[in-house]
């Protein structure tokens, strides 16, 4: 109950989401990588969990720097 | 770069006495080397078939000459087996593990079920050994088991009884596979029987030549010399066997080849004596080769030698550019930089070979690569058949490009690229100005100095790494390129209200900075130091600050007093005098964001020239006498020391009749303290206005620490007035004696006096107990800093081996190695340090052409 209330509203904790198949292909050539270079983010995560991801799936992280906002994104591995 | 084959894992793995004699070369058999005529000896420790150092002699395994050939192995059949010692503790573990008669490992069936249910493949054997501990009885055979112990480095006894290194190899050959599976080790790669050695693998002699002397005697490698005591008592150890000598020489021959074997791994294995060298020297064997920050890693590996590089003692210049470097001329002459000789500058390149002079041309590389020396006598030749393709190497010369360092080096400014300046001397000069992000000074630093080879390395350099681009430190986005100490005071005496100057003065302090156009006078007939320091500044300069010189709590801005309110308006010091921050923050900081790095080397050559001139003409020192406050100071300060002293004792007395109001969080004793020392920093406190007013604005201390530009009131204070309170550990001198820092005092003594409070000044000298004290307090500040500076080296090391191959890439993502994304913005806003002002936004300032 109140527990994925907590995850999903905590003000320390960045929004996350599964990045969609049709923008995949679009994030991997603007880097100029395949998925293996992206940083990681394990499949037992509590956000990761929360968003019921699959391994190989990307998480977009969008976080509010102290700057400007930022987008990460993290390959889901085992 | 295409790669076909990706490391997926390395094992390492133990050498089987089988797999030694399969890649050994030849079978040592003679503890000797050479023979009477210097030839190797067959079967000796440098037999032509472990390769060959001498020159003309050729390799018996492969037939190669002494470079073609990298060396073979060999080996030495030991009579009796030692233990290998780098791998007791492993022998040790393994022992207390398994079964003393059965030799299974010391876990029930049901126990290894459950970690194999529960435990991935990698975590069954670190749980293992944790579960095994002290079982007293076999699970299998029901066998009482006795204490194992090993005695370093490498005797082991069961219960009271010693074992020899034949009983350890049996018992560890009697281990089955699958248990040694269980236990974290791969039977078929590595049999733990192995771990005491039978064969030892000699190594190449090319791992271990010998040097030929002036005297013609033969110096062998320390590896060698082991080798041959290991072969020496090996072979006595065979021959009391064969004539079947009592058990106890055999004992003692065998334990004496155990030492040699240990010392041939590591000569500093603890509780034995190292072996040593005829002359005392312990001995370099195959560890100390590898270990530490002399050994092959950190030495040959990560840190190699480089040609086209020099090091000399620097001294200061205040004369040359901030961009410069003053060479020696003697390093000048050593160094070189490559031309390529082309059809163009085929002529001249051929001049250049025929100058007597220098500069000179030192080799010539033929388009074959061959090197020729550029003699007196072969420069004639040389120049007749220079033809394009080949390569001149003419020594350094004014202008050229190299890049300077000074060790250690903590940040990328420790390394800047400057511009040559041979000058006459031994040391290399800099400008004062470049001091700081070097952190050199005169009191004997050394600095390095390399010379780019190519033209890329060159344009690198120049484009990423010079002087003038690094005036802006990227750690904190201030000049860190800037004038200090002198330079400030200098341009404080310049720009303050009163500093004014005859024509033929001006002209000089003109000149010096290098202006040679005189502006109309502003002071009647004399030249104010604000209009000659307003030369030094671009012609729309436009600024207003009010600088920390103002006493006021608001400034009366044009009216101020202390000169503190600074108007810059159309390139023109209108009004204020010139401190430390402004100078740096103000001025410097501007010109580089607002006029480019070029306008910014300019202003600081020139402004700190003409400050240095100004104090140097002036003149600007100190004496004892700046220090005397007098009698009617001292009587202030003897009162403000009588007042604490007594604060103190009424303190004290109130903590011994527990009337002292306790505070929050403390116990009384620490509140005693707390206030004690508040008093007393209060007291100390209290002195800077009788020093300040005593020693008048105009004493040296006191200006230096108002413009900023060396020292601090404090330093005045300690000086003219007291030292105060001094601290081991943030308290009071507690240490010492039982109850008492000193015997001079009482035991329990809570006074002022007892626990390190010092009121005599520096200019009057401290008693004994006084000096004592402070001595306490300054050997806590050196030891620190001897403890930081060897803890952050270490930290910076391990930073810097753990971030160097990451990049920002030109998308401003950061990249490891492998092409790896660690960041997706560099900095998160994809700024650089450098180029962000105080409030945050990005300079956008003119770049460099
Ligand atoms: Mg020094
Ligand atoms: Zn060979
Ligand atoms: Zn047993
Ligand atoms: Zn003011």
């Amino acid at each position: 109950m109140g527990l994925a209330d907590f995850r999903l509203s905590h003000f320390l904790v960045p929004k996350h989401d599964v990045l969609a198949k049709s923008r995949r292909e679009e994030l991997l050539s603007s880097l100029g990588v395949d998925e293996n270079k992206l940083p990681k983010i394990k499949i037992t995560d509590p956000q990761v969990k929360l968003l019921d991801a699959k391994v190989g799936d990307i998480i977009k992280i969008t976080r509010k720097d102290p700057t400007r906002e930022n987008t990460y994104y993290r390959l889901v591995v085992k | 770069m295409v790669v076909d084959k990706v490391i997926d894992k390395i094992k390492f793995s133990l050498f089987s006495p089988e797999m030694v004699r399969k890649i050994s070369a030849a079978k040592i058999s003679v503890p000797d080397t050479y023979n009477e005529d210097g030839y190797p000896i067959d079967g000796g420790l440098v037999d032509q078939r472990l390769g060959v150092i001498d020159p003309g002699l050729r390799c018996k395994t492969c037939g190669g000459k002494i470079r073609s050939c990298s060396g073979h192995f060999g080996h030495i059949e030991l009579v009796r087996p030692v233990i290998h010692p780098e791998f007791a503790k492993s022998i040790f573990v393994l022992l207390k593990a398994t079964c003393q008669s059965c030799h299974r490992v010391l876990v029930s069936k049901k126990q290894i079920d459950d970690f194999k249910a529960a435990l991935k493949d990698e975590e069954i054997a670190e749980q293992m050994l944790a579960s095994i501990k002290k079982l007293s009885k076999c699970p299998y055979c029901e066998a009482k088991q006795q204490d194992i112990k090993l005695e370093k480095p490498t005797t082991f006894y069961r219960g009271d009884k010693m074992l020899l290194p034949t009983e350890v190899r049996e018992v560890l050959a009697a281990i089955p596979n699958d248990d040694l599976k269980l236990l974290g080790v791969d039977p078929e790669y590595s049999r733990p029987e192995w771990m005491v050695l039978t064969v030892l693998l000699v190594p190449p002699v090319t791992v271990r030549p010998s040097i030929t002397l002036e005297t013609g005697e033969r110096s062998e490698d320390d590896l060698t010399h082991k080798l041959v005591d290991i072969m020496r008592i090996n072979q006595r150890l065979e021959a009391n066997i064969n004539a079947g000598a009592p058990q106890l020489i055999i004992e003692d021959l065998w334990e004496l080849l155990q030492y040699h074997v240990t010392t041939y791994f590591n000569n500093e294995t603890t509780g034995i004596p190292p072996a040593r060298h005829r002359s005392g020297r312990p001995l370099k064997t195959l560890s100390q080769r590898l270990k530490g920050k002399e050994g092959r890693f950190r030495y040959n590996l990560s840190g190699k030698r480089v040609n086209f590089s020099a090091r000399t003692v620097i001294s200061p210049d205040p004369n040359i550019s901030i961009n410069e470097v003053g060479v020696p001329l003697q390093i000048a002459q050593e160094l070189t930089v490559p031309v390529k000789v082309t059809q163009w500058n085929l002529e001249e390149c051929k001049k250049m070979i025929m100058r007597t002079e220098y500069p000179l041309v030192n080799y010539i590389i033929r388009p074959d690569g061959k090197r020729k020396k550029a003699t007196e006598k072969s420069r004639e030749e040389l120049s007749t058949t220079l033809e394009p393709g080949c390569i001149v190497e003419r020594q350094l010369q004014d202008g050229d490009i190299v890049l300077f360092n000074r060790q250690p080096s903590l940040h990328r400014i420790s390394i800047m690229c400057h511009n040559v300046r041979v000058l006459p001397g031994r040391s290399f000069r800099l400008n004062l100005a470049v001091c700081p992000p070097y952190n050199a000074d005169f009191d004997g630093d050394e600095m390095n100095l390399h010379v780019p080879q190519t033209e890329e390395a060159r344009v690198e350099a120049d484009l990423l790494m010079k002087v003038q681009d690094q005036i802006i430190s990227p750690r904190h986005g201030r000049a860190i390129i800037k004038g200090q100490e002198d330079h400030v005071s200098g341009a404080y005496f310049l720009t303050r209200k009163s500093a004014e100057f005859i024509k033929g003065e001006a002209c000089k302090i003109l000149s010096i900075a290098g202006i040679y156009e005189l502006p109309k006078p502003d002071r009647g007939g004399k030249y104010s130091g604000r209009l000659l320091f307003s030369q030094l500044l671009p012609k729309d300069f436009n600024l207003s600050y009010v600088s920390k010189l103002c006493r006021e709590k608001v400034c009366k801005k044009e009216n101020c007093e202390d000169d503190g309110y600074v108007v810059i308006k159309n390139g023109r010091l209108l009004s204020g005098a010139i401190e430390s921050k402004g100078f740096e923050s103000e001025l410097i900081e501007k010109i580089v964001r607002d006029y480019g790095s070029d306008a910014a080397r300019e202003f600081i050559d020139n402004a700190t020239r003409m400050s240095l001139y100004v104090i140097s003409k002036q003149g600007f020192s100190v004496n004892l006498t700046n220090y005397t406050i007098p009698e009617e100071g001292r009587k202030q300060v003897e009162e403000i020391v009588e007042n604490a002293k007594r604060e103190v004792d009424s303190l004290v007395v109130q903590y011994k009749n527990k009337t002292l109001a306790r505070l929050p969080g403390r116990t009384l004793r620490e509140t005693l303290e707390e206030r004690i020392m508040m008093t007393l920093s209060k007291a100390r406190n209290n002195c800077e206005d009788i020093v300040e007013n005593h020693l008048g604005p105009e004493n040296t201390s006191i200006l230096m620490a108002r413009i900023g530009s060396r020292g601090s009131i404090l330093n005045a204070i300690q000086m003219a007035a007291m030292l105060g309170q001094q601290a081991v550990r943030g308290k009071r001198i507690s240490r010492g004696y039982k109850g008492r820092p000193l015997i001079h005092f009482r035991r329990g003594d809570l006074g002022a006096e007892a626990k390190g409070f010092v009121t005599s000044s520096f200019r009057d000298g401290l008693n004994p107990k006084e000096y004592f004290f402070h001595s306490m307090g300054g050997r806590e500040s050196l030891v620190n800093t001897a403890i930081r500076t060897a803890r952050s080296g270490y930290m910076q090391r391990r930073l810097i081996n753990a971030l160097q191959d990451l990049v920002v890439f030109s998308d401003t993502t950061v990249r490891d190695a492998g092409g790896a994304i660690v960041e997706f913005v560099y900095g998160g806003d994809g700024n650089d340090p450098k180029k962000i002002t105080k409030g945050g936004e990005v300079m956008t300032g003119p770049e460099r052409e």
